[in-house]
């Protein structure tokens, strides 16, 4: 484990853009936000972003592909620029298991070559939480906030950054950045793994149980009655679909420019009453039915998919965002049953 | 005088029940936390007992909810308003959007909300938020109790709340206040004064952060078209992703003026806007400046009137007298 102390903080993100971009959380007066590192941009302290770490692998619109049409010519333009190495720091357990999560979906059989592209150049640079808010609960997932997952794992233990390299990856970066950094016994981490596993412990939502949920459950909460009162407020805006790290639903389309056509993909929602329309309509006709496939999706048909992983890390997002406070915990209460009394 | 509160709004709505005046109760039910109430319909005492809640963050306008509401039976539903939901609640009525006898309205007094994005950005994950007077007293889970005057603590729209008299009810629980004049023009005038220059750096920082969420129409009480046209895939402007960073902007500038001499200014798309963009403040403009072009008209003050924007007379103002263009974009 190799150590910087803070107020070295700069020259240790300048060595690191030095070869490959660099994105950290800023403050904005929007909230903490993604953005490329220049000199003397300041780390958040912020516990996350208001936007998820997706958009680094899955952004909201892509160009996929042109077509320039030229009598009865088409002729197709391979639009993708070869993406180049770029390193994300400060990403929160939650939203580095979301990539495990998306890559489940973009990764397999057919491969998503855009996503894989993206994916496979980035390095991550988790960063540990020390002081989880009232809406966290990916401890409910079994997310370990004090030990994240990632290429480089980091803790911010008072005056210094301690880096652990956990992947070929990180050990390549890490190594480069060997001249300012120095060993460490990683004795002052595992103090703060400590301290932060009992503010875990001690959360309002920390004995959230997703136990009766899972593989094979579709038939148990499909027709439940609960759908109705849980459904009847939202406004299908898809704010909490766009926040959230794990929704992954994008539409393709054709986009016509006078000149040719462009066809991108953009993020999508089933909350949408336009969502996967088709000639005969679009398959669920109601808010309930939309609002029931966000929260199926998450808690038991990914699971029933990918090995008994649910599709929601806990991070709080959709807590903080939804217009009518609907969320995914008070589902979870809802149709939980004697687990989240 | 009547203190309004929680056990009085439960009394009133259960005599409602039990006389059969109603068969429903549109409000607000209670949450994980003190801050995160969520709309929703009580049939009966019981519910109401178990889960109501009224307090500093019901704030979301239920103007809008009669609209699916009311078709859902023959009974009347209950509806609790604030000040400025009632005018939201005429201007649906104006636009013949719910049927007014399936409603009993019982507008209720407003001291303003609470603002929860406010209140987190001085605390450190929020356990509990109390308030006794002019004081709020946040339970939080690193910085111990932290008290703050109510008065910081407001929305925007709060601030510079325009009235606090009903102007639509079948009762009034409390007594009604008066017609406001809080300066909720003074940040327009501020962007006035900007150059043509300025101003679109302005917008443009701002709507940049837009992520097309829909929210903010999905909420407005004055956006109520079965259909959009932006969810409308043969409508040809149907808008899933932006072609460049001005395309968002065109969105809201375009359902800014779908709305003009229909908003009634309740702040509602700017409460829910997970980038915090003033969407408000658009709204503000056409506001400010139909007062100044054809006099002084607030949508939704009565039943039944018609907004200037869609009268014509000879002597409306010219496009030339009213804007003026300048500036690099021009
Ligand atoms: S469902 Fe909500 S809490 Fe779960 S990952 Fe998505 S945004 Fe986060
Ligand atoms: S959900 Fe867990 S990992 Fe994510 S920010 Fe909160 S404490 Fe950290
Ligand atoms: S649950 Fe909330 S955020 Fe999601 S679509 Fe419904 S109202 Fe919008
Ligand atoms: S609520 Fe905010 S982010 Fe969502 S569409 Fe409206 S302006 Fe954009």
């Amino acid at each position: 484990m190799r150590k910087i102390s803070i107020d070295k903080l700069n020259s240790l993100f300048s060595a690191i853009a030095e070869n490959e971009t660099l994105y950290l959380p800023v403050d904005t007066k929007a909230g903490a936000k993604f953005e490329k590192w220049h000199d003397g941009a300041v780390l958040s302290d912020a516990l996350n972003t208001v936007r998820s770490a997706k958009d680094f692998f899955f952004p909201q619109t892509e160009n996929l592909m042109d077509f320039k049409v030229d009598g009865k010519n088409i002729e197709i333009i391979d639009t993708r620029e070869e993406c180049e190495d770029f390193v994300i720091f400060g990403v929160r357990a939650c939203d580095v298991k979301s990539f495990e999560i998306l890559d489940r979906v973009f990764l397999a059989e057919p491969v998503d070559s855009y996503y894989k592209n993206r994916r496979e150049h980035g390095v991550i640079m988790s960063l540990a939480c020390t002081k989880p808010h009232e809406t966290c609960f990916c401890g409910t997932f079994g997310i370990d906030a004090s030990s994240p997952e990632g290429d480089i794992v980091c803790h911010m233990t008072g005056d210094a950054l301690c880096m652990d390299a956990k992947t070929e990856k990180g050990k390549a970066l890490l190594s480069r950045l060997d001249s300012l950094t120095e060993e460490t016994d990683g004795k002052a981490v595992e103090e703060q793994k400590k301290v932060t596993k009992e503010r875990l412990a001690k959360l309002p939502l920390a004995s959230l149980s997703a136990d009766s949920f899972g593989a094979g459950k579709t038939e148990k909460f499909f027709g439940a009655p609960e759908w109705k009162e849980l459904s009847q407020a939202c406004l299908g805006c898809g704010t909490c679909t766009f926040v959230c790290p794990t929704c992954q639903c994008y539409d393709i389309k054709d986009f016509n420019t006078g000149h040719g056509v462009k066809r991108f993909r953009c993020w999508d929602s089933c909350m949408y009453s336009d969502f996967t329309k088709m000639s005969a309509g679009q398959p669920r006709l109601t808010q309930l039915e939309r609002f029931r496939q966000r929260f199926m999706h998450k808690l038991v048909y990914y699971p029933t998919n990918n090995g008994g992983l649910f599709s929601c890390v806990g991070c709080g997002r959709c807590l903080s965002k939804c217009p009518i406070q609907m969320n995914i915990v008070k589902v979870m209460k809802k149709l939980g049953g004697k687990e989240n009394d | 005088m009547q203190e309004i509160n929680r056990a009085a709004l439960i009394k009133r709505a259960s005599e409602l029940l039990s006389d059969g005046t109603a068969d429903r109760v549109l409000g607000w039910k209670a949450g994980e936390f003190d801050y995160d109430v969520t709309p929703a319909v009580f049939h009966s005492v019981e519910e109401l007992e178990k889960d109501f809640v009224w307090g500093d963050f019901c704030g979301a306008n239920f103007s809008k909810y009669l609209i699916k509401e009311t078709q859902k039976g023959d009974g009347k539903v209950i509806v609790f308003l604030k000040p400025c939901d009632t005018y939201s609640f005429n201007q649906l009525l104006t636009e013949h959007r719910f049927d007014r006898e399936k409603v009993y309205a019982i507008g209720i007094p407003c001291d303003g909300m609470l603002d929860i994005t406010k209140i987190k950005s001085m605390a450190d994950g929020v356990l509990s938020v109390k308030s006794e007077g002019d004081e709020v007293e946040i339970e939080t889970l690193y910085d111990g109790v932290i008290k703050e005057k109510r008065e910081n603590l407001l929305p925007d729209r709060c601030v510079h709340c325009k009235s606090k008299k009903h102007v639509s009810y079948d009762e009034l629980m409390g007594e009604d206040g008066e017609v406001l004049d809080s300066g909720r023009f003074d940040e327009v005038e501020q962007i006035e004064k900007m150059t043509p220059d300025e101003r679109f750096a302005f917008w443009q920082g701002e709507l940049s952060r837009c992520i097309r969420c829909n929210a903010c129409r999905d909420v407005c009480p004055a956006c109520t078209c079965e259909k959009c046209v932006f969810d409308n895939p043969d409508s040809g402007v149907e808008n899933k992703a932006a072609a460049n960073s001005f395309e968002d902007s065109m969105f809201h500038i375009i359902r800014a003026f779908h709305v003009a001499g229909r908003c009634t200014d309740c702040g509602e798309c700017s409460r829910v806007c997970p980038q915090h963009i003033p969407l408000h403040l658009l709204n503000r403009k056409f506001i400010k400046d139909i007062n100044s072009f054809y006099g002084e008209y607030q949508a939704g003050e009565t039943i039944g009137s018609r907004a200037p924007t869609v009268n014509y007379s000879q002597d409306d103002i010219e496009p030339s007298e009213a804007v003026e263009r300048g500036g690099d974009n021009a």
